[in-house]
Formats: C-alpha cells, structure tokens, sequence
C-alpha cells in the first residue's frame, strides 16, 4: 500500500512531477554524455600515448628515464625476454633502440626520433602496419626505413627515395648512414607523426653502433588495469640494481597530470549541472511538502506513525528519482553505444588548431560502466540529502497544527 | 453502560499570542459507551480543543482524559499516535480522506495500519461501505464524490477498526441540506446498530436535534448537559 501511494503521490501534479523527471533525466543524459566523452578522450589519449610511445609498462637500463641518452643502454638477450614474457598478463615484449638524429633530403634537414624496431613485435604494440600509407612495411633486418607522414611531406621525400640520417651514437661514436624510404606511415598525433622514422632494431643498433643493446623494452599487457600487478611481479624477477621498470603513469607523468587538471574541472561542471537540477529538487520536495500539510495532519491524527509517513515520502523522491535516473541512461546509452563505435572526427581548420597541440582531432566516447552509475548515485545521494527535509517537517509534525494552518 | 471517556478538571491554555487564550476552563465530562452525544457552543467557546484533547490530539494545560481508564493527557506523541489508532475514529470537517486512494482503500487504510490481514480487511470495508450505501463507488478516487459521499467514506473508515468512539468535528459544515440528513441518518444507525459512540462538536441544528445529549460549553465552561 505504501508503494502504491507513492507511486500514486508522484502523478498527482503530474506537470510537475514530469518536469522534476525531466530535469533528472536531463541532467543525467548530459553528465553522461559529458563524462563519456572526457573519459573516453582520456583513454584515447593514454592509449595512444601507451601504444605509440610507451607501451603501459616500460623496462630500461637504471637511470636511464632521468638520463635519455644512448649511453644508458641495456642488453637484450633470451634469458631477460623469457623472464619478462612468462610473467602472467604480459602477452609480449617490444625492444626498442631510441635516439635522435638528423634526417636529410635534398636541402631540407630536420631533427628527428629514430626508432629501432622489432617489426612484428612494434607491430604488436602499435598496430603500426595499420597506419601505413604508402610503401611497405619493415621486415627483420631490414636496411629501410619507414618516416613518418608530416616528416616525409616537410623533407618532400618519397617510397624509393634515400634519406640521410646523422646523429651521435654510443660512447660518442659517430653516427651516420643511408635509408631508403620504404614506406610512409600516418599517426594521428601530430607531435609523432611530424619526427618519427622507424628503421629495423638490427640496422638501429648498427647505426648507433651498440650490437645487442636496447634503450627500452615496451612490454604488451592484457588488461591496462593489470599494470600495478605486473610491475610488482617483475620488480621480484627483475635485477633492480641493473634496470627499472616503470607503469604509464610514471612514463606519462604531464598526460596523467593533465588528465587530472581536466577531470578535475570537468566535476566542476558536473557538480554545477546537480547544483541546478538540485534546487530544482528541492523545490518541488517543498511544494510537496507545503499542499500537503493538512493530509499529514489527517493521516497523523488517524494514527499513522511518523516513520511510515516518512518512509512513504522517500519511497515518492526514491521513485522520481529512479525515474529520471533510468530515463536518462536509457536515453543516454544508445547515443554512447553509438559514438563510441564512430567517433566524432573533426576536420578543417578546427581539427588543425587541435592538432597543433598535440591532440587529436576528435572526439571519442567511453562506455565504462562506472559513467552511468556515479551519475545514478550522484541524484540518488542529493534526492536523499534533500529528502531530509520533508522527513525533518513530518519529524516536528503536530497534526492539529498542520489542519489548522493548512 | 460504562464511562468510554472522563474528562477532570480539564485547561487548556494558548500561550502562542501575546495574552494567553483560556480554551477550556475546569471541564469535566463523562462520555458513555453507545453515546450520541453533541457538543455545541458559540465559535470559540472550546468545542474543537475539546474534542482535539480527548481524541488524543492536543494536550490539557492541566487536569486528565482517561479514555478506557487510560490516562492520554499524559502520554508521548508515538503512544498517543497508537492509542488513537487502536481506539479512535476521527471524522473531520473538510472531507479527509487520501486523494490518492479509492474510496475502498480509504476505508481499508486504518485497517492496514492495525496490520489485519486483506481479506478482513476487504470484507469489513464492503460491509461498510454497502451499510453507507455507496459500495457502488468502491473503486473511485474522493475527487469523484460529492462532499456527502465523501463524508459517508470518512465515517466508514472511522468505524472500520471499530474504534472505542468517533469524534467528528462539524461534520455536516459543508454539506447540503440532503447529504446532512443522509449522514445523520448513517450515523444515528451506526450508533444503533454496531452500539457505535458517536461525539461531534457543531453549529448545525440538525445534528443537535438527532443527538441523544447535548453538552453546551461557553467561554470554556460546560453551561448544560441534557440528555434526551
């Protein structure tokens, strides 16, 4: 019966009470849209950030991630492969050989990051075969080079073409040699796509003269969620006095600080939206209240306790809020199922202005499930803190009092 | 017949306003089981505060209510909601029932909070509502009664957890001519027929000529006390 007075209570001004729903529902549609695209811009970002220049975790020589210099290499071998490999969750290890060096062609010259690679390992990690645009791919040993879209187009070099690289290899040794442009490949953040050139992990260590060294081993994880468990692992297998190994979160300390700047305003948005929708509430909360004095009065002087009166009252704010809560996600989730498979790409000069900083141009959506239920317990926290009103009026209740005022 | 209700030395002050409101003043009054009895006065003489403090709604400044041999002036609020559950029936003057409710559930309301179990409840409610003469209305909402219609479900629902007695503050105020006599007559047969006691306070000659006793109070004081 209480259940049904409620439920009945709600429909009673039904303008109003479809208002206060659609308030709720509104709010609840725009923090989830809002939150969907924030998160799922984050994870874009960390994963590109992971899958192109990282990977979630990362192991060097100690001292190397203060000190990026060549000299800080570590040797690679089978044994510290088959260690890193068997620990559970990792799927596979990446080598990498990173270092600066001039590339050249014709009369342009421009400074660039040059990446030795593992071809079918990097692949692994960066999917980078995908991001092919011209040319081949890099096999094991080969002695061509892939350069990125921006560097090919600021150097005019093309597929065929020979590209000069000069930089200074290990222990100072000069470094310099010639690399046909094999292929071009397209990253979608402008930061790499404008500096990269990828060569074979056996031609980098030839041309930075450091046989059997690495600068980094990226490793690939099953779950981004499982890095903390992984590094635990490795530290007991690892010599730590030898190498380090550090999460994303180490390896990316600006994106995750700027992801936090971020997150942190967009609450602040988040808490504005509720703030309104709140005093929406709460008014209606009050209204509710105020016509209903006397029937209170009524119901008091005919012997309903407080409790059951208050009980039935949160029931009416429980209901409505659940209402525009489930509205709201239901409206929300298919329109985020659906960016969330075609993000938004943004084009001409807009997505260029976003590009020169880094980012890129679009927007993507996150489906975590935690988007949609902080946005129910965020309403459902406020309908009761707000419900404590009319629990308080009917808690100081006297019934002859309320018929005769009302 | 044995005393339902005794009413000693009853005061009742309000302090609310700058010079304090005498109400009652040394009320003494035994209400009998199976009584029809009416309490009249002028506006303001303290029919209302008389009946609030004996239904358990208010309490005296000073003196006793026993009702059943319960002394009520004295008890907490949460004993005085239960006590009013268990053994009054309230009819008031505005139609009180639950808009939200059909005029079944209504009846059957009181019931539910005394926790009988539905099909007593169902019954006793049909039985009351057809002794009204408005089973027919069982499934509607109040909105979609006369004022008459709706007094008669307030007074079945009073009697449906066949309360010790049934206050009704000026029950006929807002009804016709027609529904008055209706209600009277439901009333007056109830009274008769499941030994019912019935205590209003009104203005209205009707109800005074169908009482059994009338009580007159002025300025707070009971002036006369027939019974007919």
């Amino acid at each position: 019966m209480y259940i049904k007075i409620a439920w009945r209570n709600i429909w009673r001004n039904k303008r109003r009470s479809l208002i206060t729903i659609g308030s709720i529902t509104f709010a609840v549609l725009l923090a989830c849209i809002m939150r969907s695209m924030q998160l799922g811009s984050y994870d874009r970002m960390i994963e590109n950030a992971a899958r192109f220049y990282t990977g979630y975790i990362q192991i060097h020589k100690a001292g190397y991630w203060d000190e990026k210099i060549i000299d800080n290499s570590f040797s690679w071998d089978q044994e510290l492969l088959a260690k890193v490999e068997n620990t559970e969750g990792v799927n596979s290890a990446v080598p990498r050989v990173e270092s600066f060096a001039l590339a050249s062609f014709e009369n342009k010259t421009k400074g660039g990051m040059v990446l030795g690679i593992s071809p079918e390992r990097e692949h692994e990690l960066t999917r980078i075969k995908d991001k092919m645009v011209e040319g081949e791919y890099l096999q094991d040993n080969d002695e061509g080079a892939v350069v990125s879209e921006g560097l090919a187009k600021y150097l005019k070099i093309g597929v065929g073409d020979t590209l000069v690289l000069i930089g200074q290899g290990y222990h100072g040794a000069n470094a310099a040699g010639l690399f046909f442009v094999k292929g071009i490949a397209k990253f979608p953040v402008p930061e790499q796509n404008n500096q990269t050139i990828f060569i074979s992990l056996k031609k980098a260590q030839w041309f930075y003269a450091m046989p059997d060294l690495i600068t980094s081993m990226s490793l690939v994880v099953d779950k981004a969620k499982n890095v903390d468990r992984i590094l635990a692992d490795l530290n007991g297998k690892l010599d730590m006095n030898y190498l380090e190994i550090m999460g994303w979160k180490d390896l990316m300390p600006d994106l995750l600080q700027g992801i936090e700047i971020d997150n942190i305003s967009g609450r602040i948005m988040l808490w504005i939206l509720y703030a309104v929708i709140g005093f929406g509430m709460f008014g209606t909360f009050m209204m509710m209240t105020a016509e209903r004095m006397y029937e209170f009065g009524v119901m008091m002087s005919i012997g309903m306790k407080r409790v059951k009166m208050q009980f039935s009252v949160f029931l009416e704010m429980l209901m409505m809020s659940s209402i525009g809560v489930i509205a709201g996600i239901s409206i929300s989730l298919p329109i985020l199922v659906y960016y969330f498979y075609n993000p938004v790409f943004m084009t001409g000069e807009k997505a260029e202005a976003i590009e020169q900083f880094g980012v890129e141009a679009a927007y993507f959506f996150s489906l975590q499930p935690s988007l949609f239920y902080n946005q129910a317990w965020a309403i459902f926290f406020m309908a009761w803190i707000l419900g404590f009103y009319p629990l308080y009026v009917i808690q100081r209740l006297k019934p002859v009092e309320a018929m005769r005022e009302a | 017949m044995s005393g339902v209700i005794k009413a000693e030395n009853l005061h009742k002050v309000y302090s609310e306003t700058k010079i304090p409101v005498k109400a009652l003043n040394g009320v003494n009054l035994e209400i009998m089981e199976g009584e029809f009895t009416a309490i009249v006065g002028p506006s303001g003489c303290g029919k209302t505060t008389l009946l609030n403090i004996i239904g358990g709604l208010d309490h005296p400044t000073m003196g006793n209510v026993l009702v059943a041999n319960e002394d009520i002036a004295n008890m907490k609020d949460g004993e005085l909601i239960d006590f009013r559950l268990k053994n009054i029936g309230f009819v008031f003057q505005a139609y009180n029932l639950i808009p939200v409710l059909t005029t079944l559930e209504n009846v059957e309301f009181i019931m539910l909070l005394q926790k009988q179990d539905k099909t007593q409840r169902e019954k006793r409610s049909m039985e009351l509502l057809e002794e009204m003469g408005i089973a027919d209305k069982a499934n509607m909402r109040p909105s979609e009664l006369s004022g008459g219609q709706q007094q008669r479900v307030a007074v079945a629902r009073a009697l449906a957890s066949k309360p010790k007695f049934i206050l009704a503050d000026e029950p006929t105020a807002n009804l016709d001519s027609k529904s008055t006599e209706n209600l009277l007559d439901i009333m007056a047969k109830m009274n008769k027929e499941e030994n019912a006691t019935f205590v209003f306070s009104t203005h209205d000659q009707r109800v005074i000529e169908k009482a059994k006793r009338i009580v007159t109070l002025e300025d707070g004081v009971i002036i006369s006390d027939v019974k007919k």
